[in-house]
């Protein structure tokens, strides 16, 4: 077989799943009595049939580019980092302090700052996640989940002791140096839809995964672990230091996705911002095998189903459209691993 | 050998094609067939196609044409369950026991006559265990927890398994490479009963010694391609060989000078656990100097590879001391042949060059510590290619699809080419074809002319004989011989390793 | 494997066709309402289901249409307003909570041809109002007040609760002037405290509000009130288990446990939404104002119906509505924070 039938085999699996599921979905529909192509045609033209619904589906997709990757680059050392909901409002809050705390900031330093303190943020937060089971040995799937109620029930503390702007649920607003601009204002296209310049920082991310974990001595090693631990103890590895470093990156990459809300959108950090962009992430990085830049497309995909599930509220309830999600991301893993035993695919 | 018609055949392999990769088939129109009552013998070089022609019977692997016959019927298999229904059974060269269960568990389970009516009839199931073992001579003690068996016995088991599962044809796949004489001389004469019973067994091997000895007919492979189908009775040494290469090899006897007189590797008074927290190594000394070869034989699970593996720091000695000269940090320069290359020698989703650089990543001549110089790593990766004669030629393939033996290879090279002033060894050439093994062997003379201080562990007694410049035998964990290998031969370091002798305390 | 990609294109062809015939005939004369629920979304038996009773009454009785979508946190609630915003049948948006205040602003300044009502509308006196937006507020605290003195009087164990939803000045200020009724009547009262969460969903978690209301019963205490949405629930359930009583809130929640909720603190957002459709309709809606829905215009209270009447003794009754007046000519002065 060769490359290219390969690659094509292995995007009929995930293909042919949206069909089944999407076929599923008119069925539900039907049940409850409204008409599956109304449905899916307001679906796909509010999402991608128009520049603002566009927008706002990538807008979502930014957010989960990132803690995509974050799940995806754990589990390159064979790590689960279920905590990528917590890392991101960790990332989300630090960025919206350094906004709000260094007002005179030209844009030019302002901007590095607030990436500096997102990744950081992220990236201590999933740290301590690492240290524990490194020094420890304690399960990182335990650790991080445990950290994710920490960060919710801390930022949450702190914003409403400190930060609040009475009755709301959110902080002041960063200073507009510290502002990633929306493409509506830059370019006039996606019109009114939150789509910004995270976007393009998202991409960067992926570019700088790819670039960690295929051509640096640390990707390699983390590789190893991920592979065969057993290898690493051979080659001398040390793997505390392994999990402990793709355990932060992965951090820092999901605390990167808060800028996407906070110096991208609203301009403030907001609780409950997040909206399980964490969780998802964990389901983006297994339909892309992990792959950055098979994250990209699979993140808009998921994008669509979101922002699409809301376009199409006022006709189906929300449950059904999150029925329709959760079937459709078991279809995909389910479909996609007959298709590798069948056809002996893989993608690396 | 009996005279054989026709349509007694039992298995027919009819222009088998299978290509893993486009450009090169793995096996190219192969024709195969065996009999009743023979021990067919399959040979060849290194990733010539005996494995996967073999998983093809077996149903592991689907040939992309050419047909099967067993018993003068075609046959489809669409996995291994499928080739068992017709009596076709398989013994990898990684056995595939589960170590927690009983030996019986381990026999019984996973057939599915023993789960027709979801409760295991445990005593009509042991007791036709028992009668397959006495019928063949097979000697196991069927309550025995299977981890941490010797790799015979586990072979063992791994026969039974199939002999229970009504096989009538049975594979082997390089079986003798881990055993020792002892071991390989038990497993013949059951091979023997098995061939008098009238099954089909097919034997893949590297050793010409065996073929010679046991086989009926001989089928070479080289390349994909049969080269020769032959009787046994009427083939050599030496024309095998040919066969197996294309031409005639002449066996170099190479020998060198002995060591100096630094020491490199001090062990004193060790003590170390196994797993299962028993005493592995029961007080050990022993002293290596430069360009100094230490061979160490043993029956396998006798503490040689925990001695191995503590010497590298892969296992935490509970009394004693280890020192390696001039080393502070001396576990990281050490190279290190591990005996079980699956669990620590090789990533096998990584690709061949990605494996050369394991443990060595951080060299200079790969990274500037950070960032990974590709381009020098293939350029070494084509290097070593062409110098081990790795098959495929190709720095980008993933190691799982590598044969077994082309894997060692790989270890090997990366082990033997790092700049260390001691080399651990385990099995050098497990698996590998003659041209390899001499290769390697040469490889290790040459390393240890260059001063390196070599430790060897093998179960492979000629291999110990033609390199070692001292010959430690290990038995329960401790040494309980010291040979000169000028003046010892097989039979006395045998008598050593069974603890019928021993010249030490 | 060309199948799979035939059906599929198949299907995207169909249903991007399909796109032109969607016209669904509107009755261009009738008045369309879009709504966007809170996190809590319908179905919490509280405030977001007063909002659609007040829908349902304005189909009824007004003859409008409506449509509604319950968005989840985050960026999804503009996302939402502007979904409705963009379409041309709707004339008049929605958003149900304090939370949309910036959102709702912002759409009704983008949109000044929409118009806009936002309950619990924060408002800042600083701040001017777009004349396209009416803010509907609630004195919370006067029925919070209320409920709280009938708790200080009706204990018998002379320890009350409190559970609350996600923590946050909104649900603290629910908390404080109860603690004041409470205190009003009832010096020496203990008042156990108690908060489902820190995030929005903190509103959605009845298994938490059941943990919390079955430690502070199991501590003594016997009337719970609760501002903590779904999570309230959970509060229900425990004060059935129990035999204990709870107070509801927003909507009268009587029917969620009868017999064991005394009385709910009732929040008219059902005629707060009825009657701005109804301005829309008549035409004399005005936006750029707050509209305060307080004790004196029944805006807040406490429910007293057929069906809790006997719950709550008439000399409580009486001494209640003594309360009532106070508040009302201001003779009572409620801390909210
Ligand atoms: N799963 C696989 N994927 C890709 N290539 C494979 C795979 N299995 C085998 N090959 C290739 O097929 C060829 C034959 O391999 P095979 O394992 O049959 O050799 P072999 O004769 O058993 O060698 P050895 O003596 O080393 O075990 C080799 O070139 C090998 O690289
Ligand atoms: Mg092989």
């Amino acid at each position: 077989m060769n490359k290219i039938t390969k690659y094509i085999y292995s995007a009929a699996g995930p293909i042919l799943s949206i069909i089944i599921s999407l076929i599923f979905g008119a069925v539900l529909i039907a049940l409850i009595g409204k008409n599956p192509i109304d449905i899916y045609t307001k679906m796909f033209s509010d999402t991608i049939g128009n520049s603002y619904g566009f927008g706002q589906v990538m807008f979502k997709s930014t957010t989960l580019i990132f803690t995509g990757l974050a799940a995806a680059f754990a589990f390159k050392a064979g790590l689960f980092n279920i905590g990528a909901e917590g890392q991101l409002t960790i990332g989300a809050f630090a960025s919206a302090w350094v906004g709000i705390t260094f007002v005179n900031f030209p844009w030019q330093i302002i901007i590095p700052l607030s990436l500096l303190a997102a990744f950081i943020g992220g990236a201590f937060w999933a740290g301590i996640a690492g240290y524990l089971k490194a020094r420890f040995g304690s399960h990182e799937v335990i650790n991080t989940i445990m950290l994710n109620f920490i960060a919710m029930a801390l930022v949450s503390y702190i914003v409403n002791n400190i930060y609040l702007v009475p009755a709301t649920i959110h902080t002041p607003e960063i200073s507009p140096e510290s502002v990633l601009l929306r493409f509506d204002i830059l370019t006039g296209m996606f019109k009114g839809s939150p789509f910004n310049l995270s976007f393009p920082i998202a991409i960067g991310a992926c570019i700088l995964m790819y670039l960690i974990i295929n051509k640096s001595v640390l990707g390699y090693r983390i590789r190893t672990y991920g592979f065969n631990p057993f290898a690493a103890e051979y080659a001398k590895m040390k793997s505390g230091r392994i999990i402990l470093w793709s355990m932060a990156v992965s951090g820092g990459l999901a605390g990167l996705g808060g800028l996407n809300f906070v110096n991208g959108y609203k301009h403030y950090f907001e609780l409950g911002l997040s909206e399980n962009a964490g969780y998802i992430g964990i389901a983006v990085a297994l339909i892309a095998r992990n792959n950055p830049f098979a994250i990209i497309p699979v993140s808009i995909f998921f994008g669509i189903l979101e922002y699409g599930g809301l376009t199409v509220n006022t006709l189906v309830p929300k449950e059904i459209v999150t029925i329709m999600q959760g079937i459709i991301i078991l279809l995909i893993i389910a479909v996609t691993k007959i298709f590798e035993k069948k056809f002996k695919v893989k993608t690396v | 050998m009996r005279e054989q018609t026709a349509n007694s055949v039992s298995v027919q392999l009819i222009d088998i094609v299978k290509s893993f990769q486009a450009g090169y088939n793995a096996n190219d129109h192969v024709n195969f067939s065996a009999y009743p009552g023979e021990i067919h013998a399959l040979i060849g070089e290194n990733g010539a196609g005996k494995s996967t022609l073999m998983n093809i019977l077996y149903g592991m692997y689907q040939a992309d044409s050419g047909k099967i016959l067993i018993n003068g019927k075609e046959a489809k298999f669409r996995s291994p369950a499928d080739a068992i229904k017709l009596g076709v059974g398989m013994v990898h060269q990684h056995f595939m026991l589960v170590n927690t269960f009983s030996v019986l568990e381990n026999i019984i389970l996973g057939d599915e006559d023993t789960f027709r009516f979801d409760v295991i009839d445990m005593k009509r199931s042991k007791q036709k265990v028992i009668e397959l073992k006495k019928s063949f001579e097979i000697n196991v003690e069927l309550d025995d927890i299977s981890g941490g068996l010797a790799v015979g016995i586990q072979q063992k088991i791994e026969i039974l398994k199939l002999l229970y599962r009504n096989a009538e044809i049975m594979i082997l796949d390089e079986p003798t490479a881990i055993l020792t004489p002892q071991e390989t001389e038990e497993l013949f004469k059951t091979l023997a009963e098995l061939k008098n019973s009238g099954k089909t067994i097919i034997l893949i091997t590297h050793k010409l010694g065996e073929v010679l000895a046991i086989s009926d007919r001989v089928t070479v492979l080289r390349r994909g391609k049969v080269t020769g189908i032959l009787k046994t009775n009427q083939t050599s040494s030496n024309e095998l060989a040919k066969m197996i290469t294309g031409r005639s090899i002449e066996s170099q006897v190479i020998k060198k000078s002995a060591g100096g007189e630094k020491i490199i590797l001090e062990v004193n008074d060790l003590y170390i656990n196994n797993d299962r927290g028993s005493l592995a190594i029961n007080g050990i000394s022993l002293i290596i100097k430069e360009g100094e070869i230490f061979g160490i034989a043993g029956v396998e699970g006798n503490g040689q590879e925990e001695l191995a593996e503590a010497i590298c720091g892969l296992r935490k000695i509970s009394k004693g001391t280890i020192n390696i000269a001039g080393i502070d940090d001396f576990k990281k320069s050490i190279a290190h042949i591990p005996a079980n290359r699956h669990k620590y020698g090789i990533v096998k989703e990584f690709t061949l060059e990605e494996n050369l650089i394991l443990g060595r990543e951080k060299e200079e001549n790969f990274s500037n510590g950070w960032i990974l110089n590709n381009k020098k790593i293939n350029e070494f990766s084509e290097v070593i290619i062409e110098e081990y004669d790795i098959r495929p030629e190709n720095s980008k393939a993933l190691m799982e699809g590598l044969s077994g033996g082309n894997q060692q290879k790989a270890v090997a090279a990366r082990e033997m080419t790092k700049n260390s002033d001691l080399v651990v060894i385990s099995h050098p050439t497990r698996g590998l074809d003659i041209l390899a093994s001499e290769f390697v062997h040469r490889t290790i003379l040459e390393e240890s002319k260059k001063g390196k201080a070599i430790l060897l562990i093998s179960s492979d007694l000629s291999e110990l004989l033609k390199l070692s410049d001292k010959i430690a035998v290990m038995y329960n964990g401790r040494i309980t011989g010291e040979l000169d290998p000028k003046s010892t031969n097989e039979n006395e370091i045998g008598e050593y390793m069974t603890g019928l002798k021993s010249n030490k305390r | 494997m060309k199948n799979f990609l035939l059906i599929f294109i198949t299907i995207f062809l169909f249903t991007s066709c399909g796109k032109k015939e969607n016209n669904t005939v509107t009755d261009k004369s009738k008045i369309k309402v879009g709504l966007v629920f809170d996190v809590g979304g319908r179905g919490d038996k509280s405030f977001n289901d007063a909002a659609y009773r007040g829908l349902e009454k304005a189909k009824q009785e007004l003859g409008i249409e409506y449509e509604y979508i319950e968005p989840g946190p985050g960026a999804e609630r503009e996302a939402a307003l502007r979904q409705f915003a963009n379409r041309p049948d709707i004339s008049i948006i929605f958003g149900i909570g304090f939370i949309f205040t910036d959102e709702i602003t912002k759409a009704a300044i983008e949109f000044p041809d929409k118009k806009f009502a936002c309950v619990d509308y924060t408002y800042d006196s600083a701040k001017t109002l777009p004349p396209n937006l009416v803010a509907l507020e609630f004195r919370e605290e006067e029925g919070s007040f209320l409920v709280g003195a009938i708790a200080g009087l009706m204990t018998k164990t002379n320890k009350v609760g409190f559970v609350g939803g996600m923590e946050s000045p909104l649900i603290k200020k629910f908390q404080v002037s109860y603690e004041a009724g409470v205190k009003y009547v009832n010096k020496d009262c203990q008042i156990l405290i108690g908060y489902a969460g820190v995030t929005g969903d903190a509103f959605k978690n009845p298994g938490k509000g059941k943990e919390i209301a079955l430690g502070q019963y199991n501590d003594g205490v016997d009337i719970i009130y609760h501002a903590s949405g779904v999570t309230g629930l959970g509060v229900f359930e425990a004060a059935r288990e129990t035999k204990k009583f709870a107070i509801g809130v927003d909507s009268d929640q009587n029917d969620e446990a009868p017999g064991f909720i005394i009385t709910s603190m009732v929040k008219a957002v059902d005629v707060a939404v009825f009657e701005v459709i109804k301005e829309v309709k008549e035409g004399s809606f005005k936006g750029g104002r707050a509209e305060t829905f307080g004790l004196k215009t029944n805006g807040v209270d406490y429910a007293y119906t057929e069906k809790n009447k006997n719950l709550i003794p008439q000399d409580v009754r009486t001494k209640v509505e003594a309360i009532r007046k106070e508040i009302i000519e201001g003779k009572i002065t409620i801390p909210v924070k």
